[in-house]
C-alpha cells in the first residue's frame, strides 16, 4: 500500500502519541527520558516497522514520508539558514521477534543550515529481523549536519543491521556522525558510509561496536578528500569477545592541496574474537596529508596492571578498559 | 619484622643479574625510599613485589604481615593493601577521571571523589569528566593516578618516580598527598634517583647494579648519593672502595 506524501500538524502528532503504545513502547526501549523527547522544541519521527506512529517539525525543517510494504521512505530537508536550536530524535526499529523494516533516508540540508540528529533503532524483541537503512545525504555549503544514530537490540542475536549512506559535503560544511551498538547482540551488520568533502569541508565518521558470541561486524567507512583544504577523520572502536569477528576496512582519499586526514582504528579481541583492520590511505596532491594509526589485539597490558594494582580482578579490569574504549 | 619483607630475592631477566641477593625490610607507618641511578633495579624491585607480569619467576620470597605473597596475583596484592604508582601513568581512552577514581574507591561518593582531586590541586569541576587518556598531560595523569592511590585507602604504597613531569608546586601536592597516607597508617616506598624526593623519607635504601650498597637515614644516604653516586663515572657497579 502507498500512502501519499503527508505533513503531521502537532495536533495529530498529540493525538498519535497518547493513542499510540507502539510509539512509547519504542520511545521507552531507547532509554531516554520521554518528557527529553516530548517538547515542543524537539522535532521528532517515529516509525514502527512501515507506519508513522509519531512526527513534529518544527518551521523549516520538512518531512515527507512515503510507505513502503516494509519500510519507510523519507525526505527530510531543512532550509537555507535554518538553524534548530535541539536535536532532532528519529526512531526507528520493530517490536515484534521477526520481520523487515527498510529505511530510505534523502536528506538534504541547505546553505548554513544547522541540525544535529538523534537516531535509535530499536529492536528489542528482535528473534529474526533485517533492518536496512539507505541514506543519501546533502551538506549545502556552510551547513552543519550531525548524526547521532544508537542501535538497541535484543540479547538473541536474531538481527541483520545493513546501514549505507552516501553524503556530500559541499564547500565549508560541516558532517558528523556516530554509530554506536553496544545495548544487545549486534547479530550482523554491514555498515557502509561514503563521504566526499568539497573545499574546506570536515567530515568526521565514527563506530563503536562491541560483539560477543558469534556477531559479525563489518565495516566500511570511506572518505574522498576532494576539495582544497577539506579534513576528515575516520574513527573505529570495536570489542569483539567469544567467538565474535570484526573486520574494518577505512579508507581515505586526499585529491587537493592542504587537504588533511586521519584514520584511527581499535580494535580489543578476547576469547576466540577475531578482529582485522585494512586501512587504506591514499594520497595524490603533495600538498595533502593523512594519517592513521590502528591498534588490535588484546587490552594493553600496563592498563590492565595499573587497574589490577588498585585491586580490580582481571575481567573487572578488562570490562572498564573497554567500557572507556567504547564510551 | 616489616609489612614487608625482601628476603633473599635474585631476579634475572634476559639472561641479566637485574636483582642480586636483596634483602629489604619496609617498616609499618613509615616513608622509605629507594635510591640510585636509572638501571639500578628500583622500578624492577617495585615490579617484583606488586607482582606485575614477567616478574614473578625470582629465587627467594617476599612477605607481606609475615606471609609469603609469592604465588599471588597482582590484584590479589593489591586486596591485600598493595599497590603501586607508576613512573609514567597508564592512558585510558574514554575512562572518565570520576569513573576511574570512583570504581577504585573504598569510598565511592562524589564528595570523597572530589577530596581526592582537590588535594592534589585538580579542580573536580574541570576533572570529574574529562578522560584519562592523552588529552591530560603527564603531569595531570600523576596527580590523578596519586588521586586514585588515595581513593583505594592502601596499606603499602610504592611510587616510582614520583617527581616524573611534576611541576614544583604539584610536587608539594604530591608530598602533601604522601604525610597523609602516613598518617592514615600506610607504608610508602618512593622509588627515585632525586634528593629532593628522597629527603621527603625517614629511611632509605640506597641500591646500585641490584643489590643495597647502602642503608640508613635520609642525611646519610644524601650524603653518599651526593658525593659517592652522582660524581660516579661507572653507573649501576657497586663501588666497593
Amino acid at each position: 500500500m502507498i500512502i501519499k506524501i503527508f505533513l503531521i500538524t502537532i495536533d495529530e502528532v498529540n493525538a498519535m502519541a497518547e493513542d499510540s503504545k507502539t510509539s512509547n513502547a519504542l520511545l521507552n526501549a531507547t532509554g531516554i527520558p520521554l518528557h527529553t523527547i516530548d517538547d515542543p522544541e524537539v522535532a521528532r519521527l517515529v516509525v514502527h516497522h512501515n507506519t508513522v506512529v509519531a512526527s513534529h517539525m518544527l518551521p523549516g525543517l520538512h518531512l515527507n514520508v512515503k510507505q513502503l510494504k516494509q519500510g519507510i521512505q523519507a525526505e527530510i530537508i531543512l532550509e537555507q539558514g535554518i538553524e534548530i536550536k535541539k536535536p532532532v530524535h528519529l526512531c526507528f526499529g520493530m517490536l515484534p521477534e521477526t520481520g523487515i523494516q527498510k529505511i530510505d533516508l534523502d536528506v538534504r540540508i541547505k546553505k548554513q543550515a544547522k541540525v544535529a540528529i538523534l537516531a535509535h533503532c530499536v529492536f528489542p524483541n528482535a528473534v529474526s529481523i533485517e533492518h536496512i537503512m539507505n541514506a543519501e545525504i546533502h551538506v549545502g555549503e556552510g551547513a552543519e549536519y550531525s548524526y547521532f544514530e544508537r542501535h538497541i537490540h535484543s540479547p538473541h542475536g536474531g538481527i541483520k543491521v545493513y546501514p549505507t549512506a552516501v553524503i556530500e559535503l559541499e564547500p565549508r560544511s560541516r558532517f558528523k556522525t556516530e554509530f554506536e551498538l553496544l545495548k544487545g547482540r549486534v547479530g550482523e551488520i554491514l555498515v557502509d558510509y561514503q563521504t566526499t568533502c568539497r573545499e574546506k569541508s570536515v567530515m568526521e565518521m565514527m563506530a563503536r561496536i562491541s560483539g560477543i558470541g558469534n556477531d559479525k561486524i563489518k565495516i566500511k567507512e570511506t572518505g574522498y578528500l576532494v576539495g582544497k583544504g577539506a579534513r576528515g577523520v575516520l574513527t573505529s572502536r570495536i570489542a569483539v569477545r567469544n567467538q565474535a569477528i570484526a573486520e574494518v576496512y577505512n579508507k581515505l582519499r586526499a585529491s587537493a592541496s592542504h587537504a588533511r586526514g586521519h584514520v584511527d582504528c581499535k580494535e580489543i579481541v578476547q576469547d576466540q574474537g577475531i578482529a582485522t583492520a585494512i586501512p587504506i590511505v591514499e594520497v595524490n596532491h603533495p600538498k595533502a596529508h593523512i594519517t592513521h594509526e590502528a591498534a588490535i589485539g588484546s587490552v594493553d597490558n600496563k592498563q590492565l596492571e595499573t587497574l589490577m594494582s588498585r585491586g580490580l580482578s582481571e575481567d573487572e579490569a578488562v570490562e572498564l578498559i573497554i567500557q572507556g574504549l567504547l564510551s | 619484622m616489616g609489612i614487608v619483607e625482601v628476603q633473599n630475592v635474585n631476579l634475572t631477566l634476559g639472561g641479566k643479574k637485574i636483582l642480586v641477593s636483596l634483602n629489604i625490610d619496609f617498616w609499618k607507618g613509615h616513608i622509605h625510599a629507594i635510591v640510585g641511578p636509572n638501571g639500578a633495579g628500583k622500578s624492577t624491585l617495585a615490579c617484583t613485589i606488586m607482582g606485575c607480569e614477567g616478574f614473578g619467576n625470582f629465587e627467594g620470597d617476599i612477605l607481606f604481615e609475615g606471609e609469603s605473597i609469592k604465588s599471588l596475583s597482582i590484584d590479589q596484592r593489591a586486596r591485600k593493601g598493595i599497590t603501586l604508582g607508576w613512573q609514567e601513568p597508564a592512558r585510558f581512552e574514554g575512562l572518565s577521571v570520576r569513573k576511574f577514581i570512583s570504581t577504585i574507591a573504598k569510598n565511592k561518593k562524589e564528595d570523597s571523589i572530589r577530596e581526592k582531586l582537590t588535594w592534589l590541586n585538580l579542580n573536580p569541576d574541570l576533572y570529574m569528566d574529562r578522560s584519562v587518556d592523552k588529552t591530560l598531560s603527564g603531569g595531570e595523569r600523576k596527580k590523578i593516578e596519586v588521586a586514585s592511590i588515595l581513593a583505594m585507602e592502601p596499606t603499602f604504597v610504592m611510587l616510582d618516580e614520583p617527581d616524573s613531569g611534576i611541576d614544583v608546586e604539584s610536587l608539594d601536592n604530591i608530598f602533601e598527598a604522601l604525610r597523609f597516607l602516613k598518617k592514615c597508617g600506610a607504608t610508602v616506598v618512593l622509588i627515585t634517583h632525586s634528593l629532593a624526593v628522597l629527603k621527603q623519607a625517614e629511611h632509605g635504601f640506597l641500591m646500585c647494579h641490584g643489590r643495597i650498597l647502602e642503608k640508613g637515614s635520609v642525611e646519610k644516604l644524601s650524603r653518599y648519593f651526593e658525593n659517592k653516586c652522582i660524581p660516579c663515572d661507572h653507573k649501576n657497579i657497586p663501588d666497593n672502595n
